[in-house]
């Protein structure tokens, strides 16, 4: 072992200045193309330009930094195998039930209940929570689908887009209140969510990934072209926001406002905080929930069919009915959150629904690492606000968005909270915890 | 029936793209049992360079068709294999043996880097270039409807044929294609065999990418407009076709091309051009119900 490390420690500069050399030039060939060269439309005929110190920068930056980091990934990595012999103990990195992670979650939760009075003059940060919830909220939707069932969804964004459509036309068309359009939109989301499953139960993995981002991709078409039914690319405008049981947020008129009610003075950003403590109670009636659920018998078989579904079929359990509750219970949460977006902007149309929406949730749910309750909060925070942070280089934040989602993935291929402990254990005795 | 021979010729010709982006997906998944949700892009890129080289010929002033198609077929399949290469390695080797969702995740992630990457260094405008190719042949009329067989449309019909051809062989004849085909059956034996199989599964990427390359090749030729989104719907469209053929099978990527080709040519025509994309995706659908390994795939078999 000692001979390996001092090996490790002696690579030759030379090797290194190869293999670094090799990175540089793979470097300039994908730099070519793409930064060295470019067109542009120069009156209706494009003309080439170049770039030449860009793609010289880009290629240095690609040697030094492959230099140094496999110079200090290598020195780390000889550390380690010397702290590791030195020990001789088999550090068990799959420790489960970590307390901590009990005590982030309620300090999220004390976080998010004082964060709009701490920033109620601050409409950008409460905002950007509340975007941040409707995430969480998705994400702990898309949850019971693929972490907790293991049914791959890429499509997840037509439940929401049907929640937030159902809501859109019954308050627009009839005058239906947010709290009578809530249960309604659910409704409809989840026999979607069965149309969407019934035909997919016999297809497995990556079928079933294609079924559902292919069902998607036929939501939002329908919508994009049916004008009659959803206004077509424009959208349904002027949805009506939601009131406190009845009580509107406006300004003092004839009829009882929410702040005439209550003997308030009218503030625009009242309503910003509703809507925030709005989403923020759903999304934890939502955790609520989906951890109960975990804990009865068809959420302990939606965790069983991930791990075997042979198993789970000799067991007896009906795989039909577990798998269509899965889907039937996601797309659930998922219209609900459609819902909540609808009211909170007053207008949707087929653009915020479309298969990057599924990417960002579904991204949320694996980064976050799946099935893990907090782990979605973690996930949505980074990917919310990493792009809200890019505001300063706004077009390169898509640009890092998508490096970010690399990154993470190499770095922690399970997650952020990476576990998969099942919610339920045996306890010999027959006793379960 | 004029108008159903022009629809025919069109589909096939939009089938033969997407097929050749199809073999892409399902060399990959065959090897290593993923969705490769990059090569969309891959595509998007070639076709990128494809024009970038076509104003670059048009500035040396070369003009003879056939030496700047030769051209810009190889330097567009050169790069883009090197971006093929690039993909697998930095997004998919190190999450190799990890759970299945993790290079999806950072597939979709380098899919979203190669778009913004694209747009950022190309401009996000739709890039028109002067036509290449020109003309066509007049089949026959009927009730005034030309049923017209552009050049343009040949040559991606025959370049299609003999790529596959090429690659029919080069799978099934020679060393290298046999060590691909045992690195789908077995990866561990077959590195026990003495093969490299990081280099087979890099080949395979590049390999991949220089079909996709062609693709966007041709499509740059016979639309004659470009721009970073495309290769998002080709992707999707080409997956379909891939799965629709039965995944991991070479000549059903073709055929599973040639038939969402056919199916969104045709119902464009007779049905609804707005539809198009739902028909493919209906089909698909259907047919995973009733034949959930796709065409020509082999049915999997679970083993406990």
């Amino acid at each position: 072992m000692t001979t390996l490390v001092l090996a490790r420690n002696t690579t030759s500069l030379t090797d290194r200045l190869k293999d670094a050399g090799a990175i540089a030039l793979v470097a300039l060939l994908l730099g070519i193309p793409m930064i060295g060269l470019t067109t542009v439309d120069q009156g209706g005929a494009l003309r080439i330009a170049t770039r030449w110190p860009t793609l010289f920068a880009f290629i240095a930056v690609c040697f030094v930094g492959r230099l140094l980091l496999r110079y200090g990934f290598d020195q780390w990595r000889a550390r380690r195998m010397v702290r590791e012999q030195a020990t001789l103990a088999v550090v068990d990195r799959s420790v489960a039930t970590n307390p901590w992670l009990d005590w982030i979650g309620w300090g999220a939760l004390g976080v998010s209940l004082v964060l709009p009075i701490a920033f109620s003059d601050n409409r950008y940060v409460v905002d950007t929570a509340t975007t941040v919830l409707i995430y969480v909220m998705l994400g702990w939707g898309l949850n019971v689908v693929v972490g907790l069932a293991g049914l791959l969804d890429l499509g997840y964004v037509a439940f929401y887009a049907v929640g937030a459509y159902t809501y859109g036309l019954l308050s627009t068309q009839f005058g239906w209140g947010f709290w009578q359009a809530l249960p309604v939109a659910g409704a409809m989301a989840a026999s979607f969510g069965i149309i969407l499953g019934w035909p997919t139960l016999r297809l497995r993995g990556d079928y079933l990934a294609i079924v559902t981002l292919g069902f998607g991709e036929i939501i939002r078409v329908i919508l994009v072209n049916w004008t009659e039914l959803s206004g077509g690319p424009n959208g349904i405008t002027s949805i009506p926001r939601p009131s406190f049981f009845g009580l509107p947020f406006k300004p003092p008129g004839d009829d009882p406002t929410f702040a005439s009610f209550f003997g308030l003075e009218y503030a625009p950003n009242q309503r910003i905080l509703f809507l925030y403590y709005l989403i923020l109670g759903l999304a934890l009636l939502t955790n609520l929930f989906v951890s109960r659920m975990r804990k009865l018998p068809v959420g302990r078989a939606w965790e069983a069919m991930r791990e075997d579904e042979i198993a789970c079929r000799a067991m007896g359990i009906n795989a039909r009915n577990v798998k269509l509750s899965a889907f039937a219970l996601g797309a659930m949460l998922g219209g609900f959150a459609g819902v909540f977006f609808a009211a909170r902007q007053g207008f949707i149309s087929p653009e915020s629904f479309t298969f990057n929406e599924s990417a960002i949730i579904l991204a949320i749910v694996v980064l976050g690492g799946m099935g893990s309750q907090l782990g979605v909060v973690l996930a949505s925070l980074v990917l919310v606000l990493l792009p809200e942070l890019g505001r300063d280089f706004a077009e390169y934040r898509m640009l890092i968005f998508g490096a970010a989602m690399i990154l993470i993935m190499i770095w922690k291929p399970g997650g952020i909270l990476a576990h998969r402990e099942p919610t339920m254990r045996y306890v010999a005795g027959g006793e379960s915890r | 029936m004029a108008l159903a021979l022009q629809q025919l010729i069109n589909g096939l010709t939009l089938g033969a793209v997407y097929g050749l982006i199809a073999i892409g997906y399902t060399m990959v998944y065959g090897i290593i049992g993923m969705i490769n949700f990059a090569h969309g892009d891959i595509y998007m890129v070639s076709a990128f360079i494809a024009v970038t080289v076509f104003t670059l010929l048009a500035t040396f002033s070369i003009s003879s068709i056939p030496l700047s198609l030769l051209l810009v077929l190889l330097v567009a399949v050169l790069f883009t294999s090197v971006y093929g290469w690039t993909v697998e390695r930095i997004a998919y080797r190190p999450l190799r043996g990890s759970t299945r969702l993790a290079p999806l995740i950072s597939a979709i992630g380098m899919s979203i880097f190669l778009q913004n990457m694209v747009q950022l260094t190309q401009g996000a405008r739709v890039k028109p270039i002067a036509p290449v190719l020109v003309g066509g042949i007049d089949l026959l009329t009927i009730d005034g409807f030309t049923v017209r067989l552009a050049y343009s449309q040949i040559l991606i019909v025959f370049v299609t044929i003999a790529l596959m051809a090429g690659f029919t062989w080069l799978i099934t004849q020679t060393s290298f294609g046999r060590q691909q085909r045992s690195c789908e059956q077995d990866r561990t034996m077959t590195a026990l065999l003495g093969i490299n199989v990081d280099r087979t599964i890099s080949l395979t990427f590049m390999l991949g990418a220089a079909l996709a390359a062609v693709a966007g090749v041709m499509v740059t030729v016979y639309y004659g407009v470009v721009d970073f989104f495309i290769g998002f719907v080709a992707g999707i469209k080409a997956f379909t076709a891939a799965v629709l053929g039965g995944i991991g099978s070479l000549p059903g990527a073709m055929l599973g091309g040639l038939l969402i080709g056919l199916i969104e040519a045709f119902w464009a025509a007779y049905l609804s051009a707005e539809y198009k994309d739902v028909a493919t995706f209906s089909i698909l659908i259907l047919v995973l119900m009733f034949r959930p390994s796709g065409l020509l795939g082999r049915p999997e078999v679970e083993k406990v």
